[in-house]
């Protein structure tokens, strides 16, 4: 079949047939599948999608409905340090919208972006159950708590210098 | 002699990997390895206190512990003997407290589904087992007709936990008449409340309870396979989970003819991949069969038509949990507990601006005044309470008036909140109600699916009219337009997402109506926290010319030499309050 239109590497297309055929190319097990995907590339663009509908026999429409609906898939590549500011209620009240302006001005993107360097990327996510240090920022796996407007600075500053 | 470390994720965040490798190390400088165990357990629950390290067998309870304090617990307490006073809890009134049974936080407290969270290794099923682990699926399966479990469960008078409340010997019952090749037993560990972390902490401190409970299910209903559909943004507990599953399979706890009986049972897990709407039962199955999480109308009801179409029951990890304890201790030992149409207890994410933020169990009928200001110990900050929010995007917000009611199900519906899955968020004066029927509503048009025009369309208006009033650019009549929009969405909204969106707006509108007419009217916010409506100003008179405000200024706002009064550039300024917290003069003033 030669449903791909756009060009993608031999390498990453046995990749992803591999990923499909340990999940038997089972239309049902599509999350699961663009889970491990996404986790090989980083994110999911649409030729992915598209190689990952011809291996398990679905239209692309759906597999980007899927990718669409759910939170945890992108289609932006993440930058090489995510910065994730917690949203839920209980950092909320304790001020995670001031840091997550304060992120936006440091690294002049919105949530939902990368910066240009593919350095830093910015999202949101709910609760992360450490209510007990709201609000709380997370790098990477890196978990900072009680974290300020002004403590922003210094939390990219450990990042600016590395690669 | 054992060492019990917070393995929780609050208490991961700060570090007690660190703390069980560091105290490791220094028993083996003073060769006691092999007499002192060090343990990762699951949440201790105080987790305002965290890290968290308990030495076992005299129960002290040291708080607050950093790496670099493993030297002294080792060398003072293990080799020594003294207990490490500093580290103990420092209680508000009185001295330091040495045992965590005798601390305001845990005295109300009854652990029934987070029996063994912070007591036992969620990683070794010995653990679980020696602490009556098995023991009610091993007396389910020999001494038990199917039917006699579901009689128990049912008289137990256990109640859904994750919000809605459904009776789970009922559900239990539906699915066991209904005659299927293949049943299903489905554990919604979606747990997308923002702000709750009870079933996460369960899953990550006692795994093995859920399988347990989950096992007992199916041999009650007649299904044979398992399903945990848990959030991928959950490593550690999909991590605890399948090593407890491992385990399980190999100590015959999973598989095939389990306790010698014909009984098969066998657990997978399922991922989802970040949407509060898989909440809902039937989105949740749609989610698990490869599809987007999108509801549909019930009847069919799971218990008929669930996954793939087979019968399935669905419940909580909370409700899950309780589920052993009910077969070993009795029904009506657990219908002692709590009130009489909500029995045993119920778990909540107690945070917020409340002193001890953390994962508590209480009995249901304990009252939100024992929760926030005994076990809570209060409001930070010596602030003035003002509203404690329950059940999350679906739930409402209480008053003053409504501290002396008892919790349960139906007593928070009555006063327009609900239980939710436990989220509580304690609010003080500083917290402007509108903006928290925002942030809620935020959420809601965010995680709306989208398939029916109420939720998609009608929570986004709302949204929209709800950040009017907050910039103080709406009017008298928009107050009536949002009251008649709540009223239609809940009426017509598919699944529960819609029909409850409207709630946190209802119940601020109802408890905090003068809040909502001061920034129509006035434009003005009472609380002091929208920032279209204020402006930081400096008052000369106070204004010392310290610099303070202008250092910690994030965008350099603030000009003025030193020893001469400040100014704020009001164009650059973006609100942050870093001046006001900076300012040790009262010089700051917000209007």
């Amino acid at each position: 079949m030669s449903r791909i239109k756009v060009k993608i590497k031999e390498q990453d297309l046995n990749k992803i047939r591999d990923i499909c055929q340990a999940h038997g190319n089972q239309p049902g097990e599509l999350i699961n599948v663009l889970q491990q995907t996404q986790e090989h590339f980083g994110y999911l663009p649409a030729e992915i999608q598209e190689a990952v509908a011809n291996e398990l026999g679905l239209p692309v429409a759906k597999v980007y409905g899927v990718v669409t609906f759910y939170s945890f898939f992108t289609m932006i590549p993440q930058g090489r340090y995510p910065v994730s500011i917690c949203t839920g209620t209980a950092c909320y009240v304790r001020g995670a919208d001031n840091v997550l302006q304060e992120f936006k001005r440091q690294l002049e993107i919105e949530v939902g972006e990368t910066s240009e360097d593919g350095k830093f990327s910015l999202n949101c996510l709910r609760c992360v159950g450490a209510c007990g240090l709201a609000p709380v920022v997370l790098v990477g796996d890196k978990t900072y708590g009680r974290v300020a407007p002004d403590g922003v600075k210094d939390i990219l500053a450990e990042y600016q210098d590395k690669e | 002699m054992h060492l019990l470390v917070c393995g929780g994720t609050g208490c991961r965040a700060s570090a007690s990997d660190s703390i069980t490798e560091s105290l490791k190390e220094r028993l083996q400088e003073h060769n006691l390895q092999d007499e002192v165990q060090v343990v990762m357990t699951g949440c201790f629950g105080f987790c305002e206190k965290g890290p968290i390290v308990k030495v076992l067998p005299d129960n002290t309870f040291y708080t607050e512990v950093s790496p670099e304090d493993t030297r002294e617990i080792v060398e003072e307490h293990l080799v020594k003997g003294r207990q490490v006073d500093r580290l103990l809890y420092q209680a508000p009134e009185g001295g330091r407290v040495k045992d965590s049974k005798h601390m305001d936080f845990y005295k109300k407290q009854i652990r029934i589904a987070l029996r063994n969270c912070g007591f036992i290794d969620p990683e070794s099923i010995d653990e679980y087992i020696a602490r009556d682990g098995y023991f009610a699926l091993g007396t389910a399966l020999n001494e038990m007709e199917p039917r006699q479990v579901i009689d128990q469960i049912k008289e137990s008078g256990l109640r859904g936990r994750g919000g809605g409340g459904f009776p789970a010997g009922l559900k239990w019952e539906f699915a066991s008449k209904n005659e299927a090749d293949q049943k299903y037993v489905v554990c919604n560990a979606d747990e997308g409340d923002p702000g709750a972390f009870m079933d996460r902490s369960i899953l990550e401190g006692d795994p093995h309870a859920v399988l347990e409970a989950m096992a007992i299910c199916g041999y009650a209903t007649g299904a044979d396979k398992g399903l945990i559909y848990i959030r991928a943004e959950y490593p550690l507990a999909i991590k605890r989970l399948k090593i407890a599953i491992e385990q399980a399979r190999e100590y015959g706890m999973l598989g095939e003819s389990i306790f010698d009986s014909p009984f098969n049972f066998d657990i997978q897990l399922r991922y989802g991949a970040g949407a509060f709407v898989c909440g809902e039962e039937t989105a949740l199955i749609h989610s698990m069969e490869g599809e987007r999480g999108e509801p549909t109308f019930k009847p069919p009801f799971p218990a008929e038509s669930g996954y793939l179409g087979k019968p399935t029951n669905v419940n909580n990890v909370e409700t899950y949990a309780n589920v052993p304890v009910i077969i070993n201790k009795g029904a009506d030992w657990f219908s002692q507990i709590g009130t009489e149409k909500s029995t045993g207890t119920k778990v909540f994410a107690l945070a917020g601006k409340v002193n001890n933020v953390g994962l508590i169990e209480v009995p249901m009928g304990t009252t939100l005044r024992e929760v926030i200001f005994e076990i809570g110990g209060g409001i930070k900050g010596g602030k003035k309470f003002k509203a404690v929010q329950t059940g999350g995007p679906s739930g409402g917000c209480l008053t003053e008036e409504h501290l002396d009611t008892p919790i349960d199900f139906d007593n928070l519906l009555a006063v327009g909140s609900m239980m939710g899955s436990g989220g509580m968020i304690v609010l003080d004066e500083d917290d402007c109600m509108v903006s928290v029927a925002k942030f809620f509503l935020e959420f809601t048009v965010e995680e709306s699916c989208g398939k029916c025009a109420p939720c998609r369309v009608g929570n986004k208006r709302m949204y929209e009219l709800l950040e009017r009033i907050t910039q103080g650019k709406a009017e008298k009549k928009d107050l009536q337009r949002l009251n008649n929009m709540c009223h239609v969405i809940a009426d017509t909204s598919l699944c529960g997402l819609g029909q409850t969106a409207p709630s946190p707006v209802l119940s601020t509108m109802k408890n905090f109506w003068n809040e909502y007419v001061a920034h129509v009217e006035d434009q003005r916010c009472p609380a002091g926290s929208c920032k279209d409506l204020m402006r930081y100003e400096i008052i000369p008179e106070n204004c010392v010319g310290c610099t303070a405000c202008a250092r910690k200024c994030p965008v350099g706002a603030i000009t003025g030499e030193r020893k001469q009064v400040h100014e704020i550039d009001q164009d650059k300024c973006i609100k942050c309050g870093a001046c006001l917290e900076a300012c040790k003069f009262d010089a700051v003033t917000i209007k």
